[in-house]
C-alpha cells in the first residue's frame, strides 16, 4: 500500500445542541444533538430507520440546514462558509455510490480535484495513487466506466472519490450497506486500514449496530425523535448499556459481540509443554508439570509448528514418538479475533487450542476458560477494531 | 384539370421519351433533365427543416430547464404544446396566414410549434431519469446547481434529448412539404403544384422524386442525430459491451 500523504491534519467536529424540525411534523427529526468527535476518530451514528441519524449526517455539510444549534469543524461554525466550497473541503460516501455513469472511473475520482482546479498533472497523480489505495489497479480501471465495474469495485471507488481532495473530514452514510455480507467485511477491514493510516475525522451512519461496533472508535445510539440514546465506545456500550433501548438494540448477544473486539494475543495464554520427537520421558514429564495443561504434552518440529497431542498413553512410553499422537486441531492464530477463535474451538468440540504465531511456531494454547475470563474485562481496556487494525 | 392537360403543361425536352411522359410513367429520362429543377426547393426544404427544428428545441430546451428547476410549469407547457401539435396542419398553415403573411416566416413559425411537444417532453423525460444518487453525491461533494446540470444532468440526459431531435426532425422534415401553403417554399412545392412546372401530385416521376428526396434529407438527418448519439454517450456501449 503507497504511503499516503496528509496535507491536511484532521479536526474535531462538534455538533453543538443541534435541532432539526421539519415542518409539520410533529416531533423533531433530530432533537438537540450534542456530541464531540476528536480529531481521526471514527464516530458512527447508529439506530433504526427514522432515528435522525442521516439527517444529522447531512447537516455536517449543509445539505440539509439545522433549525437551532450549530456545527463546528475545527472550532469554526459551518453556517459561515458558502456550502458548495465547504463540501469540497468534506468527504461524502453514500451507499448508492453514486458514480456518475457517463464518467470513466479516472474523472469520477477527479471530480473534486477538478473543481478546486488543480493542476492537470497533479489531478492525474492523485488519482492513481487513490486507486491504488483502495486495491484497484489504475491501469486497468482507470479509463473504465463505473457499469463496467462489480459492486465491489464501484464502492472502492466511492471511497477513493471521497478522499480525492485529502479532505480533513468524511461522511460516510452506510457506504458499505448494498454490497454482500463477504465482501462487506473485506471492505470494512481494508477502510479501518486504510483510517488507521489517514487518520480523518469520519461520521459514519448506519442501521447495522455490528457494523457500528466494528467500525467505530465512538458509537452514538439514536433513536427515534432524534435523541441521542447513548454515546460511547464500543465496548463500553456493550458492558453498560445506558437504557434498555440501547440494551434491546446492541441486542441479546452483546457478550460475544465484545470477543469481536478483541484478539487472542491479548489474552493470557496458557503455558504447554513443547516436546519433541525423541525427547527423553522425564524431562518432558517436568516440562508438563510446569505447564498450565496436566497429562498433555504438545509435540512440534524443530520449527516449534505443532504435530499433535500426546496423552497418557504415548506418555507412557521412554521416549517420546509421533506414532498415535491425535492432531492439534483447531490451532488459532496471535491475530485472530475471539469471536473467531471461539468458533474454531467449537466447531472442532475442543476446550482449547494451540496458539500459533505468524510463523506457524505455537506460543500457548487458548481455552474456554481464558475466553470467559476475556469477557469480564473492564470496558476501558477493551480496545476498539480501529486500534486492532492499527496494531 | 384533367390528366391529359396536366401533362401538356410539362415542358417537353427534346431528349426525352414523349411516351413515357404521355403514359404517366416511371421515367428516368425525364427525371435527369429535370433535376436541376429540384436542388433549390431541396435547399429550401433544408433550410425550413433545420431552422425549424433549431428555434423549436432553444424554445423547447429553454422551457425545459425551466420546469426542472419549478416543477408546476411542466403542466401548463404540456397542455400547451399538446394543443399546439393536435391543429390540423394545413389548418395550421392557412390559419397563421392572416397573421404572418405569406412566406418562410409563417412555415416556421408553423413547423415550430409542432416541434415542441416532443422535444419538450423527451428533454423533461431525459432530465429526470438521471439517477437521484449520482445529483445527490454531486450535490455532496461541493457542485453548484449550474455544474451539476452541466457536467451530470445533461450529458446524462443526452440520449433521450437526441432521441427528441431525431423524431423532431423527421417530422418536421415530412410537414415542411406543406410549408407551401403559406408561401414557404420547399419540396412541398413541387410535389403538390403544378406552378413549380414538375407535373404535381399526378405525375408520377414528379412524385417519386419530390418524394424520395424529402425520405431521404430525413433519414440524412435520422442518421446525423443517431451518429452524434453514439459519440456523445460512449459509455452506454462501453456498459454493454
Amino acid at each position: 500500500m503507497p504511503e499516503a500523504r496528509t496535507p491536511h491534519p484532521a479536526v474535531d467536529l462538534d455538533f453543538r445542541a443541534v435541532t432539526k424540525q421539519y415542518p409539520g411534523a410533529d416531533q423533531p427529526a433530530v432533537e438537540e444533538l450534542t456530541l464531540h468527535v476528536p480529531a481521526g476518530e471514527i464516530c458512527v451514528l447508529v439506530g433504526p430507520s427514522g432515528c435522525g441519524k442521516t439527517t444529522a449526517m447531512r447537516m455536517v455539510n449543509r445539505l440539509i440546514e439545522p433549525t437551532s444549534g450549530d456545527i463546528l469543524l475545527g472550532g469554526s461554525s459551518v453556517k459561515d462558509r458558502k456550502p458548495a466550497e465547504l463540501r469540497r473541503e468534506i468527504g461524502y460516501a453514500i451507499q448508492q455510490i453514486g458514480l456518475f455513469p457517463h464518467k470513466t472511473i479516472a474523472e469520477n475520482v477527479a471530480t473534486v480535484p477538478q473543481l478546486l482546479g488543480w493542476p492537470k498533472d497533479r489531478v492525474r497523480a492523485r488519482v492513481d495513487e487513490l486507486l491504488e489505495l483502495v486495491s484497484l489497479p489504475p491501469a486497468e480501471v482507470r479509463d473504465r466506466y463505473p457499469g463496467q465495474l462489480s459492486g465491489g469495485q464501484r464502492q472502492r471507488v466511492g471511497v477513493a472519490r471521497a478522499l480525492a481532495a485529502d479532505p480533513p473530514v468524511l461522511l460516510m452514510d452506510e457506504p458499505f450497506g448494498a454490497i454482500d455480507p463477504i465482501n462487506r467485511e473485506r471492505l470494512q477491514n481494508e477502510f479501518l486500514r486504510l483510517q488507521a493510516e489517514l487518520r480523518k475525522t469520519i461520521v459514519f451512519v448506519t442501521h447495522d449496530i455490528d457494523e457500528a461496533i466494528k467500525m467505530g472508535d465512538r458509537v452514538a445510539v439514536m433513536k427515534r425523535g432524534g435523541k441521542l440514546a447513548q454515546y460511547a465506545s464500543p465496548a463500553e456500550l456493550l458492558m453498560s448499556p445506558a437504557d434498555e433501548f440501547v440494551e434491546q438494540f446492541v441486542g441479546a448477544d452483546r457478550a460475544l459481540k465484545r470477543l469481536a473486539l478483541q484478539r487472542v494475543r491479548d489474552l493470557d495464554l496458557w503455558r504447554v509443554a513443547l516436546v519433541r520427537e525423541g525427547d527423553p520421558m522425564a524431562e518432558v514429564r517436568a516440562k508438563i508439570a510446569d505447564s498450565d495443561i496436566e497429562n498433555l504434552a504438545l509435540l512440534v518440529d524443530d520449527q516449534n509448528r505443532p504435530l499433535g497431542w500426546l496423552g497418557e498413553r504415548e506418555l507412557a512410553a521412554e521416549r517420546v514418538s509421533g506414532v498415535g499422537c491425535s492432531p492439534p486441531e483447531p490451532t488459532v492464530d496471535t491475530n485472530d479475533v475471539l469471536r473467531d477463535a471461539l468458533g474454531r474451538l467449537l466447531s472442532e468440540e475442543s476446550l482449547y487450542g494451540p496458539v500459533i504465531d505468524g510463523r506457524g511456531a505455537v506460543v500457548g494454547v487458548l481455552s474456554m476458560d481464558a475466553i470467559a475470563h476475556a469477557l469480564q474485562t473492564p470496558a476501558e481496556d477493551v480496545p476498539s477494531s480501529a486500534d486492532l487494525l492499527a496494531g | 384539370m384533367t390528366g391529359a392537360d396536366v401533362l401538356a403543361a410539362i415542358e417537353i425536352r427534346d431528349r426525352t421519351g414523349t411516351g413515357c411522359v404521355a403514359e404517366n410513367g416511371f421515367c428516368p429520362d425525364w427525371i435527369a433533365d429535370n433535376i436541376d429543377k429540384y436542388w433549390s426547393p431541396l435547399l429550401e426544404h433544408v433550410f425550413l427543416s433545420v431552422t425549424s427544428v433549431a428555434i423549436g428545441f432553444a424554445i423547447a430546451f429553454t422551457l425545459a430547464l425551466l420546469a426542472h428547476r419549478f416543477r408546476w410549469i411542466t403542466g401548463p407547457t404540456i397542455a400547451v404544446t399538446g394543443a399546439l401539435y393536435t391543429v390540423p396542419s394545413v389548418a395550421a398553415f392557412l390559419l397563421l396566414l392572416p397573421i404572418t403573411g405569406r412566406g418562410n416566416g409563417t412555415a416556421i413559425v408553423a413547423l415550430v410549434a409542432y416541434t415542441l411537444l416532443i422535444l419538450f417532453r423527451n428533454i423533461t423525460t431525459g432530465l429526470r431519469n438521471v439517477p437521484e444518487e449520482a445529483v445527490s453525491a454531486a450535490r455532496g461533494m461541493g457542485l453548484t446547481d449550474g455544474q451539476i446540470l452541466r457536467q451530470i444532468e445533461l450529458p446524462l440526459a443526452m440520449p433521450e434529448i437526441l432521441a427528441g431531435l431525431r423524431i423532431a426532425f423527421t417530422t418536421t422534415v415530412g410537414l415542411a412539404t406543406l410549408a407551401f401553403f403559406a408561401g414557404g417554399g420547399g419540396l412541398g412545392e413541387q410535389l403538390y403544384s403544378e406552378r413549380a412546372g414538375t407535373g404535381g401530385l399526378n405525375f408520377k416521376s414528379n412524385v417519386v422524386v419530390a418524394g424520395g428526396l424529402t425520405v431521404l434529407l430525413a433519414s440524412f438527418g435520422d442518421l446525423i442525430f443517431l451518429t452524434i448519439q453514439r459519440l456523445a454517450t460512449p459509455w452506454r456501449r462501453a456498459v454493454a459491451s
